[in-house]
């Protein structure tokens, strides 16, 4: 089975991302496919490479990276929601002008239309909301 | 068909497991996640009509981790079913569509 | 292939993101040429209110887009009834005419006939 992701929640704050995490890795484990993890309103705060975390806490940015890496899923940013809370990429932070850019190494930035494509190509699409 | 319900949040604060259960049908299932496993509480706010949902068919499952993590181990009510993250995902694949209340 | 896919939308405007964040996803969904359907309710039918004036807090009134979404490409437009009654909104409140009132077993049964169901 093909399973996409949807997650809308912020890494720290609350614990919702970190259980979309645990759901992704027992998806894979039981031997089914995770086409696409989308992030979407806070949740797109997963994909900051700055966060540092204190060593001996979990360190979920690390997690998504490693998942996707050893996996080959798509993490994808939507970009609205992205350039609104301050994540950019090397292109859009030389577009708006900016001094840095912050998106971590894995993750992509996508339009909104990413996430329909992932809810029609997947046979199960799964929310974790804030 | 059926829908999964999933719900994060504590019916002691938020109306949020109310409007799932107002909507859940006979064959749906109903999984407590996060601070949703407070719900799981025999003193919980909606209890009853969990065990009337519960009684018509809905199984009612709540995350064992989470229920750990927060102590409530030997609090929960009896017609609770405890499940770990393998049993969420069999849980999506056997009903058809998830519905996250959030 | 075409699929069925429910987005509902539980949150009040303005106070969140999410409410608006929820319409952006909708129409990017009407783009694709799915069968898309959008469910307001809990607070979500906050939304639908009729004299918005969100300029007063400095933000974009997303109402006229709410207005003009039978003219996208989305099927359908329910709203729940009891979360219309329970906060006392009839009918010349709202500012969609066509939407379709369901009650909660119309709505069990509309949850149980999509392929996807995206939550907000």
């Amino acid at each position: 089975m093909i399973f996409s992701i949807n997650v809308q929640s912020p890494p720290y704050s609350t614990q919702a991302s970190y259980t979309a995490y645990r759901f992704c890795k027992a998806v894979l484990a039981q031997g089914h496919q995770v086409h696409r993890i989308f992030f979407y309103q806070d949740g797109i705060y997963c994909a900051t490479r700055l966060a540092a975390p204190p060593q001996d806490e979990l360190n979920l940015y690390d997690k998504w990276q490693n998942l996707a890496k050893e996996n080959e899923i798509e993490l994808v940013v939507c970009i609205a929601a992205a350039l609104r809370r301050g994540i950019l990429n090397l292109e859009e932070s030389i577009r708006y002008q900016k001094d840095a850019h912050n998106l971590a190494e894995g993750f992509t930035l996508g339009g909104l239309g990413q996430l329909i494509e992932a809810a029609v190509n997947s046979d199960r699409m799964v929310t974790f909301g804030n | 068909m059926s829908t999964l319900h999933t719900v994060n949040k504590s019916s002691f604060t938020h109306s949020t497991l109310k409007s799932c259960i107002s909507v859940c049908a006979n064959n749906d299932g109903i999984l407590l996640l996060e601070d949703g496993v407070f719900s799981a509480l025999q003193s919980a706010p909606d209890a009853e009509a969990l065990i009337t949902l519960n009684e018509k068919g809905v199984v009612i499952y709540a995350s064992q981790d989470d229920i750990k993590a927060r102590g409530l181990e030997h609090k929960i009510a009896s017609h609770i079913q405890l499940t770990n993250y393998e049993g969420f995902v069999s849980l999506t694949l056997y009903h058809k569509c998830i519905q996250s209340w959030y | 292939m075409q699929k069925k896919i429910l987005l509902i939308s539980r949150h009040a405007p303005y106070g969140s993101s999410t409410a608006k964040e929820a319409l952006d996803a909708a129409l990017a969904a009407a783009v694709y040429e799915q069968s898309l359907s959008l469910l307001f309710m809990d607070d979500g039918v906050f939304q639908l209110l009729k004299d918005q004036q969100a300029q007063q807090i400095n933000q974009k009134n997303f109402s006229s887009i709410l207005a003009a979404l039978p003219f996208y490409d989305i099927e359908n437009i329910y709203i729940h009834q009891e979360s219309l009654k329970k906060r006392i909104i009839e009918n010349k409140d709202l500012l969609i005419e066509h939407a379709a009132i369901l009650t909660n077993e119309q709505i069990s049964t509309l949850l149980n006939d999509q392929d996807h169901i995206l939550s907000f």
